[in-house]
């Protein structure tokens, strides 16, 4: 299945509406040429809906998603804490389709011919493009917990690093848990997606627990050498409002995982649990890890800072999780968004004829829940350096929350909301 | 796709306006940054609590930024964020937001 410009432009919405939706034109409305995304989570439909705006209509947009809907990992924390439901973190893909005008297909890429510029899909059929961006965020590295490679393991041992069935099913094993019994979640070594996320986790279940199974215990055995993120804020969540519930164990890396038992095998140790939420090492999404592209540390993608492009592929841009980061950068929604926009406004550079800005700038913020109701962060702007070739932090600019507090729960709820918008709205 | 002639008559003006910028999507691409939280182009989710920037004037949203880095106007967050732009960044975001309705 080749999809021709008619086809595309009778999948577009009206004119008026268009134009109504662009607002002005500015420089990039001279590109045009059809840009295929694939992947449509934090960086993927980001850059979809800013490549639509932005040259207002000029550029072809296909997006190429596996899953139906978007259902987001930020706020699936609290789904698993029992404080939201999967509805409340699930986005559909209407509005890129019928306002945006983007060409969204359920299906997967299984190869890339970055020669010819076309991908193949898994129900059959290519795509050809002028420029490819990837967002296909992390997978795992089964190999290296032999115990958890088959997919009746998996079923068992769950990690709800992706939010979907896997965030439900969690639940479902807290809430079957007798009172009394220990839940453990295990951290990999950085980088993983969302340093903050298996923190905030423990604190969501540790909150749940407080009030419906007040016997039970949270213990959290971490690869890392200590807490990787916003960590006197959590040290001090733990103090204050879990000191009988929750134990954090450092320098406790997994190494295998005895399914039947329950059991997690660490270095000098083994720890049974009643649920054991297991998050895996990780490695950029299959489709960017094993289509040729230059990985560093043979896990994330080498991109180009002014135009995430991947280094040494030139028409592929990758984005989010993927990547391997520049300095201090985490690997988060927010983070996945503004590559993104950065993207965007460097393919409608390239397809015009034009070089991309020499001055990017990004930004981001993590926000935590510690309890059902206060928030803390984590903020960083990060601008081009020249010199290094990289974005590197500003000195004096971001840094954390003075202590949790309840306008900064109210402030992630918040931001949720807008971040969804601001990519599928 | 061709805009109408009315809106690209509009269009054409703020062009002329803008025109002393070098590159005129810097404080587009600038702003965008900042839609993460207060929503695209400055339009935030109504009811969700995070402040629209979108036709803000210029100077009074200038004017706050500068209070949030001098620490005047008490913020969760924005001191330390506005802290990593240069007062040309900002005055570009300003304008670009000032522009939006
Ligand atoms: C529990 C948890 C909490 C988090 N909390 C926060 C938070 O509060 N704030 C924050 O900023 N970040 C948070 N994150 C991190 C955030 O979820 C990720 O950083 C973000 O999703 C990365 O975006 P991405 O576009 O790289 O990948 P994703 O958002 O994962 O998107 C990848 C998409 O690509 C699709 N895909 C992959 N391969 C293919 C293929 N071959 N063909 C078709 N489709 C494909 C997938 O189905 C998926 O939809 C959290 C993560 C977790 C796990
Ligand atoms: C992480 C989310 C986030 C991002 C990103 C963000 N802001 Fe804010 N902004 C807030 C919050 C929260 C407030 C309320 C003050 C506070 O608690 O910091 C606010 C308040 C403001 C206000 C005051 C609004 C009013 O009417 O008083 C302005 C102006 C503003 N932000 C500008 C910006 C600009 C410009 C950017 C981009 C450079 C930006 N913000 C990026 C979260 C954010």
């Amino acid at each position: 299945m080749i999809i021709n410009r008619r086809d595309f432009l009778k999948a577009s919405a009206g004119a008026a509406a268009m134009a109504a939706l662009y607002g002005c034109a500015s420089g990039s409305s001279k590109a045009s040429g059809h840009v295929l995304v694939v992947g449509g989570g934090y960086g993927g439909a980001t850059v979809a809906k800013y490549l639509r705006m932005w040259s207002q209509g000029n550029v072809e947009v296909t997006l190429v998603e596996r899953d139906a809907e978007f259902i987001s990992c930020p706020i699936s924390n609290l789904v698993i804490g029992g404080l939201k439901t999967l509805a409340d973190i699930t986005v559909s893909y209407d509005n890129l389709k019928n306002k945006w005008g983007v060409r969204v297909i359920e299906d997967e890429v299984t190869g890339i011919d970055a020669v010819s510029r076309k991908v193949k899909l898994e129900k059959g059929g290519e795509l050809s493009y002028d420029r490819l961006v990837l967002s296909p965020g992390v997978d795992f590295l089964w190999e290296q917990l032999p115990g958890l490679k088959s997919a009746e393991a998996q079923r068992r041992i769950l990690h709800a690093w992706k939010a979907g069935p896997q965030t439900v099913a969690l639940r479902k094993q807290l809430e079957d848990m007798k009172d009394g019994g220990v839940y453990a979640i295990t951290i990999p070594r950085a980088p993983y997606r969302c340093p903050p996320g298996p923190y905030e986790r423990a604190c969501l279940v540790a909150n749940y627990f407080k009030t419906a199974k007040p016997r039970s215990k949270v213990l959290i055995l971490d690869a890392n050498e200590d807490v990787q993120s916003k960590k006197a804020l959590f040290m001090k969540a733990w103090a204050d409002l879990y000191p009988d519930i929750l134990e954090y164990r450092p320098n406790n890396e997994l190494r295998d995982v005895d399914v039947a038992g329950r059991t997690a095998i660490l270095e000098f140790d083994r720890v049974k649990a009643d649920v054991l939420n297991v998050i895996p090492p990780q490695r950029a999404g299959q489709i960017a890890a094993t289509t040729g592209l230059k990985l560093i540390n043979k896990r994330w993608v080498d991109v180009d800072w002014l135009s995430m492009e991947a280094i040494g592929t030139p028409g592929v841009h990758v984005l989010g999780d993927a990547i391997f980061p520049a300095p201090t950068m985490p690997k988060s929604g927010h983070m996945a968004n503004q590559h993104g926009k950065l993207a965007a406004a460097a393919i409608l550079n390239l397809l015009a004829g034009e070089e991309p800005n020499p001055d990017p700038v990004l930004m981001n913020t993590c926000y935590s829940f510690v309890d059902g109701k206060n928030g803390i962060h984590v903020a960083s702007v990060h601008q081009y350096d020249t010199a290094t070739k990289t974005m590197q932090p500003v000195k004096g600019a971001g840094g954390v929350s003075a202590a949790r507090n309840e306008l900064e729960g109210k402030a992630a709820l918040g931001w949720a909301q807008n971040i969804w918008a601001d990519m599928l709205a | 796709m061709k805009l109408p002639p009315l809106l690209a008559a509009i269009c054409l003006t703020g062009a002329a306006v803008s025109a002393s910028a070098a590159d005129p999507d810097l404080g587009r691409n600038l702003a965008a940054t900042c839609a993460s939280c207060h929503g695209t182009n400055g339009k935030a989710v109504p009811g969700a609590g995070m402040d629209a920037l979108a036709g803000m004037e210029k100077e009074k949203l200038l004017q706050k930024l500068k209070d949030f880095k001098s620490g005047t106007k008490p913020a969760t967050v924005m001191q330390q964020i506005s802290k990593g732009y240069t007062d040309e960044q900002m005055d570009r975001i300003a304008a670009y937001f000032a522009a939006q309705n």
